[in-house]
């Protein structure tokens, strides 16, 4: 199911704003790929501009290529609908549907697709649950209220909501920043796991998880303030961390700023 | 443990209505305890000792300005309901009618009353909830507009009109009803009597004067509480946190799917709240239906096309011209009963309110 | 790769799960439906205030009509003016709002900052849930009860002005409130972490951040009371000349002269009516035009 995205010399703008200049990467399939970078870089807007998420800012555009298995999600006849019912996305801060109860909130996406087989979708959302790891804490109470659940259960389920719809990509944007370091273990072992099936894209703050969990880093970084955020480099997570090839690399990750 | 549910919801929506339920926007780490959104100011100032015993007068003296002004409000509001039923029990005391059962208004001789006010309610009540199933659909889908539809260019000052409405004065929209709008729902009323006047609210009314109606009249109220169903509801509409509307996208929701499993279960409390007091704010409205109802002398049948009188039309018609204490405590008898009847409709909202929070 | 497209393929390639028809229908009826109700909202709004131009306006630009009163002319007589009915209208609604605005603002700050869960606190805020939903007649009775009956007073424009306090407070409280609350804690906490008294930084801090919101609730307040009827036709009587003292006699004001010209059913009439309405719809909205340029002014600065 996992497939491969392709950047071709993307740039995006905020209105007159432009966030982010000419990134050109590639992410294979059943990988994950690490967005690594200071705050304001356009790690998380570049991230959001795979799922065509970040058109809910009015005046936010995307030019250049972004292919999934070689079909621009940019073009005109493609709908951002099936774009995003195709990549899915976990969120910085877990956001369950307040008003479903765990088991609703995992079916939420094929409820929407028009399955209604109670079967079916019992067996999506156990499925689901037991893909994010979730499955034996909240086997017993899916009826009870997505918010009931902690933080880090809360984040997992949100895992097991995008990945009920059986998306090929699943876009992460910081999703462990708000939580604590055992969830925060939790959700790593999770991606681990995922990558079996999916292909991933996570932004993160945390360059050892970025270490732990990537096969690829890319870095981003700004060249002034006010300037856009580019791609500095992009290889191989060990490659990335030990011998980087570029200066501004080797200080981010060695901590000398960001 | 000690994360609370990251829901934005209506959880502490129940006290004041709508303008509770802010979404949290701040990134809490886990295991951080937050004051909630509706809670106290976080910390007691610090206790200072420079000048400490004159901050703490000062501290005082606020103290009980403020605490004083809410006691103030509670005192007011009892002794509405108290005064209102000192001049009122009196007249029902020697009314010569059943007060809840009679449909008669007679009030001219004070030394043989005879009112009640089953006329009064079944109008305020039928103009009232005709205008609200005309205003609920189209105030919820005003406000979906504005908030989920136009572009954001516009939604501003497309909203402002909306607020323009709400400031038209009801005098305004009472004339404008009786006056230009009567004789252009003419056809329609009389194409409604003619194919469905078998139904009781369509029958043939017994309204003199054309389009002096609770038809024409529950039109021009729906017009009239649109903007208070419209603006709360908005409000609440757009407190939808992003997460969950963003959430619903990356799940593959079209628009009106985000609306749906989002934006609605979001907003519903507070839609149905603005909803409430919109009926409120109908079954008191005085000068617009004292102006376009027609008097008459039969009893109302429950037609839309009936006249007749609400609580406060009979009440503004008739009070001024009142020069005697008992009298006067007919109408304040029936103004009590719509007093109730509001309160009423405000603590059904309260409810409703507190247990869609509690779902949540 | 994206080549060139054929017009018999589906839109959206086999790489994209495709939505249903039925989605997409359901997703366009939704957004026509609620174009429509915008619509339909805004036709009444047009024709009602087409309806008072075309009607009043003629009227409002006749000399005199801001200058003079009724007074000494007959129903079926044109000429005069309106100004002892501004008079009224504006007297009424001010000293109204000169009252309601501190006592609602108070009631808010004792909500937000001191009330927390208490008691009183529940009680209050119930109150005002109350009071927001008070018709004006009601309000207008309970004037009467207390002020005329009891008390003994007289009919009068400061009985009005009573009933149209009671009307204003809920308002007034509520958007405070909501103000208030906007108001990070953070800021407080700043302010207390520097030794600040309470009440100081509420007075300092809080206020001036929350104000300008504050007065444009206080603005709207003013403008719902200003268009009020209810209350004039119980506590106080019409008087076609000018009258300056608010505690006694017979005072006209905007509503009232509609209502009164109502039983007059010559052009005249008619005219004064229609001059009445837009006179009152220039007068609110001037009150809200400087509502917004106060709380344009009063902003916190951003820049």
């Amino acid at each position: 199911m996992a497939k491969r995205l392709d950047l071709k010399d993307v740039d995006i703008y905020y209105g007159s704003f432009q966030a982010v200049d000419g990134v050109t990467l590639s992410i294979p399939p059943n990988s994950v790929t690490a967005f690594i970078g200071p705050s304001g870089c356009g790690k998380s807007t570049v991230l959001r501009a795979l799922n065509r998420m970040h058109e809910v800012v009015p005046g936010a555009r995307v030019e250049g290529e972004v292919l999934l298995d070689g079909e621009d999600i940019y073009a005109p006849n493609v709908d951002p609908v099936s774009v995003r019912r195709t990549i899915g996305m976990v969120f910085q801060r877990p956001n369950p549907f307040p008003t479903m109860s765990i088991r609703d909130n995992v079916v939420a996406g094929l409820k929407l697709q028009g399955v209604k087989n109670k079967k079916v979708l019992d067996e999506v959302a156990e499925r689901s649950l037991r893909g994010a790891n979730l499955w034996n804490e909240v086997k017993d109470r899916l009826n009870k209220p997505g918010g009931s659940l902690s933080g880090g259960q809360q984040q997992r389920l949100c895992i097991a909501r995008a990945i009920a719809v059986q998306p090929e990509v699943l876009l992460m944007d910081e999703p462990c920043s708000a939580l604590d370091p055992i969830s925060t273990l939790a959700i790593e072992d999770l991606i681990a796991n995922l990558k079996k099936q999916y292909t991933i894209v996570i932004v993160t703050h945390n360059m050892q998880q970025a270490a732990r969990v990537s096969d690829q880093t890319a870095f981003f970084n700004l060249r002034a303030t006010g300037e856009p955020g580019r791609l500095v480099e992009i290889g191989d997570t060990e490659k990335v961390f030990s011998t980087p090839t570029e200066k501004a690399t080797e200080d981010y990750i060695s901590g000398r700023f960001g | 443990m000690t994360d609370l549910p990251v829901t934005g919801g209506p959880a502490g929506a129940g006290d004041t209505g709508v303008v509770r339920g802010l979404p949290v926007t701040a990134t809490i780490p886990e295991g951080h305890v937050r004051m909630p959104d509706t809670g106290p100011p976080p910390a007691p100032p610090p206790d200072e000792p420079a000048g400490a015993t004159s901050s703490r007068r000062g501290d005082r003296l606020f103290r009980w300005l403020v605490t004083g002004s809410g006691a103030f409000v509670v005192a007011l509001i009892g002794a509405i309901g108290l005064f209102l039923l000192v001049q009122a029990i009196p007249s029902v005391l020697v009314d010569q009618d059943n007060f809840l059962l009679s449909r008669n208004f007679d009030t001219e001789d004070p030394a043989n009353l005879r009112f009640g006010i089953l006329d009064l309610l079944l109008v305020t009540v039928e103009v009232s909830v005709f205008a609200l199933v005309l205003a609920m659909p189209v105030g919820l889908g005003i406000a979906l507009f504005l908030t989920q539809y136009a572009p954001p260019r516009l939604a501003r000052p497309f909203g402002y009109l909306i607020d323009v409405l709400a400031a038209v004065p009801s005098i305004i929209f009472g004339l404008w009803g009786i006056l230009v709008l009567a004789p252009v729902l003419e056809p329609v009323a009389g194409w409604l009597q003619a194919h469905l006047g078998g139904f009781f609210l369509f029958a043939p009314g017994n309204s003199g004067i054309a389009g002096a109606t609770v038809f024409t009249a529950g039109i021009v109220l729906a017009v009239m509480i649109l903007p208070i169903i419209t603006s709360i509801t908005r409000e609440v509409f757009e407190r939808t946190p992003r997460t969950h509307v963003e959430a619903a996208l990356a799940l593959g929701a079209t628009r009106w799917e985000v609306i749906r499993i989002a934006v609605l279960p979001f907003g519903r409390s507070g839609y149905i709240s603005a909803s409430m007091l919109g009926l409120g704010r109908a079954l008191g409205e005085t000068i617009a239906l004292t102006i376009i109802l027609a008097g008459v002398q039969t009893p109302f049948s429950g037609s839309l096309f009936d006249g007749g009188a609400t609580f406060a039309s009979k009440i503004a018609l008739s009070f001024a011209e009142l020069n005697n204490d008992l009298s006067a405590g007919a109408y304040i008898a029936a103004g009590l009963v719509l007093f109730v009847l509001t309160f009423a409709v405000n603590a059904l909202a309260r409810a409703v309110i507190a247990r869609s929070g509690a779902v949540a | 790769m994206s080549t060139t497209i054929d017009l018999d393929e589906p839109a959206v390639g086999p790489t994209f799960t495709p939505i249903s028809t039925g989605r997409k229908i359901r997703n366009g009826i939704a957004a026509v439906l609620v174009t429509l109700a915008f619509l339909v909202a805004v036709v009444p709004l047009v024709w009602v205030l087409w309806t008072v131009i075309a009607e009043g306006l003629s009227v409002v630009l006749r000399p005199g009509w801001w200058t003079q009163s009724l007074n000494g002319l007959l129903g079926r007589q044109q000429g005069g003016g309106a100004y002892h009915a501004i008079y009224g209208t504006l007297m009424q609604s001010l000293i109204a709002a000169a009252i309601a605005t501190p006592i609602g603002i108070l009631v808010a700050i004792y909500l937000v900052e001191y009330g927390a869960k208490s008691r009183l606190a529940r009680a209050t805020t119930f109150m005002v849930d109350i009071l927001t939903g008070i018709p004006s007649i009601v309000a207008a009775l309970f004037v009467y009860a207390v002020w005329i009956a009891i008390l003994g007073f007289d009919r009068s424009a400061f009985a009005v002005s009573l009933a149209l306090v009671l009307l204003m407070v809920p308002v007034v409280v509520r958007s405070t409130e909501e103000m208030l609350r906007i108001v990070p804690d953070d800021l407080r906490e700043a302010a207390y972490a520097l030794g600040v008294p309470k009440w100081k930084t509420i007075v300092r801090i809080v206020i001036p951040t929350a104000l300008s919101g504050m007065l444009t609730g206080i603005s709207l307040a003013l403008a719902r009371i200003m268009g009020e009827t209810a209350p004039m036709l119980i506590l106080v009587a019409y008087a076609p000349f000018i009258n300056y003292n608010v505690f006694a006699g017979n005072m006209a004001s905007l509503p009232l002269l509609m209502t009164v010209e109502r039983a007059n059913p010559t052009e005249a009439g008619s005219d004064r009516i229609w001059g009445a309405a837009i006179t009152l719809i220039l007068i609110i909205t001037v009150f809200q035009l400087i509502a917004a340029l106060l709380s344009r002014v009063t902003a916190p600065k951003t820049k």
